[in-house]
């Protein structure tokens, strides 16, 4: 079963939050199918929408996973599934 | 594509993260229409087996779908038939027993509270309601998580004053028996007019007689994300635009409670019940709904103009909900508990809310006179009093109004009293001290009233 959902990730700008986030996406086989990325006074902010195959890696490894990336580069990252934000804001 | 906008995500991260954005309940109601016997004891046993094997998914499931749409379920409960409408076999037993099964379940199942240890009077008492009214007390002392509801007055019966004036000594009875814990019991006790069968939020819930085997209700949350909402306004926007931003911002509260409501029922193979509308608010800090009144613009909950913007806020909540969901229901209307939101402790503290305020502010929303601290010597006919104007309100509005009063023992107005947890804290309230006692003592029933000439 293929799951869409967000990858989003605030925090202090430094260097390599792509690649640690994108490596353990791809560790999980988990698809990127778009980012949007910006920094705003230093915040460093990026949502990604993300195809998961729970078939082979289940929403809560890459969860889990994803959790220890946020406590290594101490920054908020949260995956939520796509259809909370499709159901929240549009009518 | 990304088809949700990155202002869209960070805003709904906002909600969660910083305006206590949740799902206040996920409540699974159960009906126990098969578990009658000839005594209490194996009327437990089989409500036990019952409750813990059909809600032994209920928590976990709920776990996941936090995890996976990151939006928080800050309870889950559980809902069963009133037990009065059940126990009429075992009607010559205490029903304590009963109840304690009923703790026991929702131990296992891994839920605070359990609601359903109830009884609908508003015509007459049978032998069943007899035995469970009068285990109440007992009950609510025996048991930590079981709430317990008494429907004493209906739009279509009018109201049973002889139960009123019953339910008033029982709210005595538990307080007195639960006096070493600030009278705790009546906390977990609540007397209602129109009482619902789908209402997801304790004290109240039943899993009503005209409901499936077994269904979810959900009830939504979000004071601190309306109030945010309002104070992102300009100073000076008019009501209209204040009406408009609440609609908006219900809608997406709604929405969650709907895809969580979904969810929830498709996981666990039962059906899909009701969204219910309540703001609901917690003793936290910023989820409090006389912070969103204090927003709008009075100085502090209970001045003269805050019944007008309970209305307007009760009105844009149902406004945008209707447009999130087709499934309505339970209570429906904001909630304005005093010891479980810190803006009404801090209003009645500062002298600007009083019993009287709360009763106007009742007409116009949930469930008005909720989580009341009042001296410890309030008489029970003052009680009674006070349970009928409530209901009183209800009947005649065609809406269900309740009342749950602590009369906590030993305490005087000004003193405080403290549950804990989502109960709260609170300062006991002064209630006047003229009797009730000659309208109380009639008894009878006030008729039903006429619903056509509605003015």
């Amino acid at each position: 079963m293929k799951t869409r959902a967000i990858v989003s990730v605030l925090g202090a700008d430094r260097v390599g939050i792509v690649a640690a986030i994108s490596a353990a996406l791809a560790e999980q086989g988990v698809n990127i199918e778009d980012i949007r990325q910006t920094i705003l006074s230093e915040v460093f902010s990026m949502t990604m929408l993300v195809t998961i195959d729970e078939d082979t890696h289940p929403f809560e490894d890459v969860h889990a996973r994803l959790a220890t990336v946020a406590d290594e580069l101490g920054m908020q990252v949260t995956l939520q599934r796509e259809d909370v934000f499709r159901f929240m804001h549009r009518v | 594509m990304l088809r949700i906008s990155p202002e869209e995500i960070v805003e709904t991260l906002l909600m969660v993260h910083q305006q206590h954005l949740d799902i206040r309940t996920v409540t699974l109601g159960i009906s126990i229409a098969d578990c009658g016997a000839d005594t209490a004891d194996e009327m437990g046993r089989r409500l036990y087996e019952k409750v813990a094997h059909a809600a032994e998914r209920l928590v976990p499931v709920c776990e996941a779908i936090e995890r996976e749409y990151g939006i928080p379920i800050r309870n889950k409960r559980i809902s069963v038939s009133p037990v009065a409408a059940v126990a009429g076999r075992c009607a010559r037993d205490d029903l304590t027993a009963v109840a304690v099964a009923m703790d026991r379940a929702a131990s296992t199942a891994g839920v605070d509270f359990i609601g359903g240890f109830s009884a609908l009077v508003h015509k007459g008492v049978g032998a069943a309601d007899d035995a469970l009214i009068r285990s109440i007390p007992s009950a609510l002392a025996a048991t930590e998580r079981v709430c317990s509801s008494v429907n004493v007055a209906s739009t279509r019966a009018g109201i049973n004053m002889d139960a009123v004036a019953r339910m008033a000594h029982t709210v005595k009875e538990a307080a007195a028996l639960t006096a070493e814990a600030d009278s705790v019991g009546c906390a977990k006790l609540v007397v209602f007019a129109n009482m619902v069968e789908d209402n997801p939020f304790m004290a109240g819930a039943v899993h009503g007689a005209g409901e499936a085997d077994a269904v979810i209700n959900v009830g939504i949350s979000g004071p601190g994300v309306v109030r945010a909402i309002i104070e992102a306004l300009p100073g000076d926007a008019d009501l209209t635009a204040v009406a408009e931003a609440i609609k908006a911002t219900s809608f997406k509260i709604t929405r969650a409670g709907e895809l969580v409501a979904r969810e929830a029922a498709r996981r666990l193979g039962v059906a899909m019940g009701i969204v219910d509308l309540s703001l609901a608010p917690t003793p936290a800090e910023g989820d409090s709904v006389a912070e969103i009144l204090e927003a709008m613009g009075v100085e502090r909950c209970g001045a003269p103009g805050t019944t007008t913007a309970l209305a307007l806020l009760n009105d844009a909540v149902k406004k945008g909900g209707a447009m999130g969901t087709s499934s309505i229901g339970g209570l429906s209307g904001a909630f304005i508990p005093v010891s479980e939101d810190a803006g009404m402790v801090r209003a009645v503290t500062d002298g600007a809310l009083n019993l009287e305020k709360l009763e106007a502010m009742t007409a116009v929303c949930s469930v008005g006179l909720d989580m009341i601290a009042i001296p410890g010597d309030t008489p029970a006919e003052t009680i009674a009093g006070i349970i009928s104007d409530a209901c009183a309100i209800g009947v005649i509005n065609n809406k269900t109004t309740a009342a749950r009063l602590i009369p906590a023992v030993g305490k005087v107005a000004g003193d405080h009293v403290s549950w804990g947890g989502l109960l709260g804290a609170a300062p006991v309230m002064d209630v006047s001290r003229w009797s009730s006692a000659k309208l109380i003592n009639r008894g009878g029933r006030m008729p039903a009233p006429l619903g056509s000439l509605r003015n």
